[in-house]
């Protein structure tokens, strides 16, 4: 944001400790020195229950590549919540995610975002995104799988006439098809992209199985894959993969050392995105195994056993204070699982989220930024 | 922030300290049981209840206080006409007072870390105040908060300055007692930046030298970050319209208003008539129920206004706030009228007056224990 760096660090020495941004965000809430922020500019309803939501990122955002995805932050009742979604415009433009109202997050984004709110931003990331040399792709997609993968689409179909796309998209019906009239027009426009619709509600679950993807995409072994879906989806897509590279490995060849280098030259690769990263949480009391990341270390934990001290008999450094929750001395960003407050029973399990580890227990598996 | 002090674990699940205060003497292990139950339902309570309300009301004051603070310091830059000079110290006085006590103090309580939001967090606010915020919140929130007014454990009780206590140890030194209260008020935030080194304990052995070298380095950058702030680059930016020598005074005139305030507050949390201190027999094996004691008879609160509620930071709810020191500050006038209730039940001391009172109820002590103790009648 800082363009007048000179200007600035004059300003700076007028207001410390606050920083130029504490003042424009009374103006512009856009600013701050330590949260990137983004103001919505459109939100577009796409289906009955989802919605595009355009946003104009502050400083420190950086364009997105197609595929990729970015942590959004809402405040529901005052208490800031994080999600992850897929960016499903264009790379090169300005971003947009398009969400579906599936919990509580993505039901205030889709329900009730104005052009003028404020989203909470953290840049894209991802590696679900287009190979860097042009091959021909295959792209499976359920449900609103298909976000990351319309960026790809939106990126490469209509700038690369050498690009060559299936995409097989898989939806109960075509009402809640995401996308379905633009990706009709795309492939009326541009021969290089091929659309199968296939809608579960006419013809039952799309099975995993070589001759009915053959029949969708004949040539879909020589292709690059990438799946996006839920869960059951993409399993059933990385078994059918793994299938068919092990019946060629047993067919043709000899060498188990060359056989994992033939995998990647005769079947294309299979490149998924996955929604969720899964850490099953426990049932309340029974505790879990706590993963201390920076300091490369698992200790076993029960449900009532503060994490400050699970981590202290772990030999772990922990930032500590009072031993009874009112100092907020100990406070560890939590990565992943569940904690919950010996207080209150409350469970905590939003990545990121601060936890107060005097008072809180694992509660399923845990990882802590310690 | 290592010192290391001998740490009790967390408190004892049951049973009494090994002698119970005599302010509560007369209750039995379970009525304590009991009256500790009453305050975490009381606490449960707001926590069910807070939300985007409290949030709002947060931001709406902090939105205030920069609007205060960018308009005071703004008009200094002309404070040779005397309107001006008025004018821009009142609202700087007033943006340090609030940026300080409802807006510092209490996020780096932790009071609003529930809202996860980066920008107003105790682990990321740092404050309009010489001494830097992580070295106070060891020294406040994790000392004096768990030992709140115990002889020999809270340093707190006098600062390691004034004799603030009958069993503090009387010596010739505390003679200036007054004195060095009088000498303290205006400069108070440098009182409190000198304080939180923990020279003592460092003396002491108590503190490392690692970490005294850490705090100093701390403390020095925060000085002269402050000091340039208000004593350099305010006037210089001022003379450019002739007002350099006038905003200076500004400056002054508006840090000196806020440490007087603030002193006068802070002094009333703990030692006006009718508070408790306590000796670490009282504390040791102290229960839930007993700690929620203590800090109920060890605090003072301040009647007044809405207004002066948040001129104080809520600590005009200083009880309220010992009991429950990291709920939001815009919620301890519902839970004093909870408190005060249960105090009256189990018939203990509440404390409260209004502040000119309070004032003078800690000048008094601070008169009289600057003599040794009269020496105890003979039964």
């Amino acid at each position: 944001m800082i363009r007048f760096t000179k200007l600035a660090r004059v300003a700076s020495a007028l207001i410390t400790p606050l920083t130029p941004e504490d003042f424009l965000a009374l103006f512009n809430p856009v600013y701050s020195s330590r949260q990137l922020r983004g103001v919505v500019t459109r939100v577009v309803r796409e289906t009955e229950d989802s919605a595009t939501i355009h946003f104009r990122p502050g400083h420190g955002w950086h364009g997105h590549q197609a595929g990729q995805w970015a942590r959004i932050g809402v405040e529901l009742d005052g208490v800031r919540h994080w999600r992850s979604y897929s960016l499903s415009n264009a790379a090169g433009h300005d971003p947009a995610i398009t969400v579906k109202d599936a919990g509580a997050v993505s039901h205030v984004l889709v329900r009730d975002t104005k052009p003028g709110d404020v989203l909470f931003l953290a840049p894209p990331q991802g590696d679900f995104v287009l190979p860097e040399h042009p091959r021909s792709l295959l792209m499976l997609t359920a449900g609103s799988g298909i976000t990351p993968v319309m960026s790809m689409i939106r990126t490469l179909v209509p700038r690369r006439p050498d690009a060559d796309v299936v995409l097989i998209n898989s939806n109960s019906t075509p009402e809640k098809s995401l996308f379905r009239e633009e990706l009709d027009e795309l492939a009326d426009q541009f021969p290089n992209l091929t659309v199968r619709h296939w809608f579960t509600s006419a013809r039952g679950r799309l099975e995993f199985t070589a001759k009915a993807i053959a029949d969708l995409c004949p040539d879909w072994r020589t292709r690059a894959a990438y799946a996006c879906g839920p869960e059951g989806f993409l399993n059933a897509a990385e078994e059918l993969w793994e299938r068919e590279a092990a019946l060629e490995t047993a067919r043709t060849v000899p060498s188990i050392t060359a056989g994992a280098e033939a995998q990647s030259t005769r079947t294309g690769t299979l490149t998924i995105e996955r929604f969720t990263t899964d850490l099953t949480a426990g049932a309340g009391h029974d505790g879990g195994l706590v993963t201390f990341e920076q300091s490369d270390r698992e200790v076993q934990a029960d449900g009532d056993t503060p994490l400050l001290d699970i981590g202290e008999d772990a030999g772990i450094l922990m930032p500590s204070g009072c031993r009874m929750g009112i100092c907020h001395s100990c406070l560890i960003p939590l990565r992943a699982g569940q904690v919950r407050d010996l207080r209150t029973g409350e469970l905590h399990n939003e990545p990121g989220q601060l936890i107060q580890t005097c008072v809180s227990a694992a509660a399923g598996p845990v990882n802590l930024d310690l | 922030m290592t010192t290391t002090l001998t740490r009790p674990g967390a408190l004892a699940a049951s049973g009494h300290p090994l002698v119970r205060p005599d302010a509560a003497k007369h209750l039995t292990d379970e009525q304590v049981e009991e009256l500790g139950r009453e305050l975490d339902a009381v606490r449960d309570e707001i926590l069910a209840k807070r939300g985007a309300t409290d949030a709002a009301y947060i931001r709406r004051v902090i939105k205030v206080q920069r609007s205060l603070e960018f308009a005071g310091r703004g008009t200094l830059l002309f404070s040779k006409y005397k309107a001006a000079w008025v004018a821009g110290t009142a609202m700087l006085s007033v943006a340090k007072i609030l940026e300080n006590m409802e807006i510092g103090h209490n996020v780096l309580h932790g009071q609003w870390d529930w809202m996860r939001d980066p920008d107003i967090h105790s682990t990321t606010w740092e404050w309009d105040f010489v001494t830097p915020a992580r070295s106070w919140q060891h020294t406040h929130n994790d000392l004096h908060h768990r030992w709140t007014n115990v002889i020999g454990k809270d340093r707190d009780v006098g600062y390691n300055l004034l004799r603030m206590d009958p069993d503090q140890p009387w010596r010739p030194f505390n003679l200036g007692n007054p004195l060095y209260n009088a000498i303290l008020a205006p400069v108070f935030e440098w009182g409190i930046a000198l304080y939180d080194l923990e020279i003592p304990e460092y003396k002491e052995g108590l503190k490392s030298k690692e970490a005294m070298n850490r705090d100093l380095k701390a403390v020095g950058v925060k000085v002269i970050k402050q000091f340039s702030k208000d004593y350099a680059a305010t006037p210089a930016v001022a003379m450019l319209t002739g007002s350099g020598k006038q905003a200076l005074y500004g400056t002054l005139a508006a840090n000196a208003i806020r440490n007087f305030w603030a002193h006068a507050v802070i002094f009333c949390g703990h030692f006006p008539e009718g508070t408790d201190t306590f000796t670490e027999e009282e504390v040791e094996g102290e229960t839930r129920g007993d700690w929620y004691v203590r800090q109920m008879i060890g605090s003072a609160n301040i009647s007044g206004s809405k207004f002066m509620h948040l001129m104080t930071g809520n600590l005009s709810h200083q009880i309220e706030h010992h009991c429950f020191p990291d709920l939001p500050s815009n919620r301890y006038a519902e839970v004093a009228v909870k408190v005060r209730e249960i105090c009256s039940r189990y018939n203990l001391p509440y404390t409260t007056g209004p502040l000119p009172k309070q004032v003078g109820s800690t000048w008094a002590k601070i008169f009289k224990l600057a003599l040794p103790n009269r020496k105890p009648k003979t039964a």
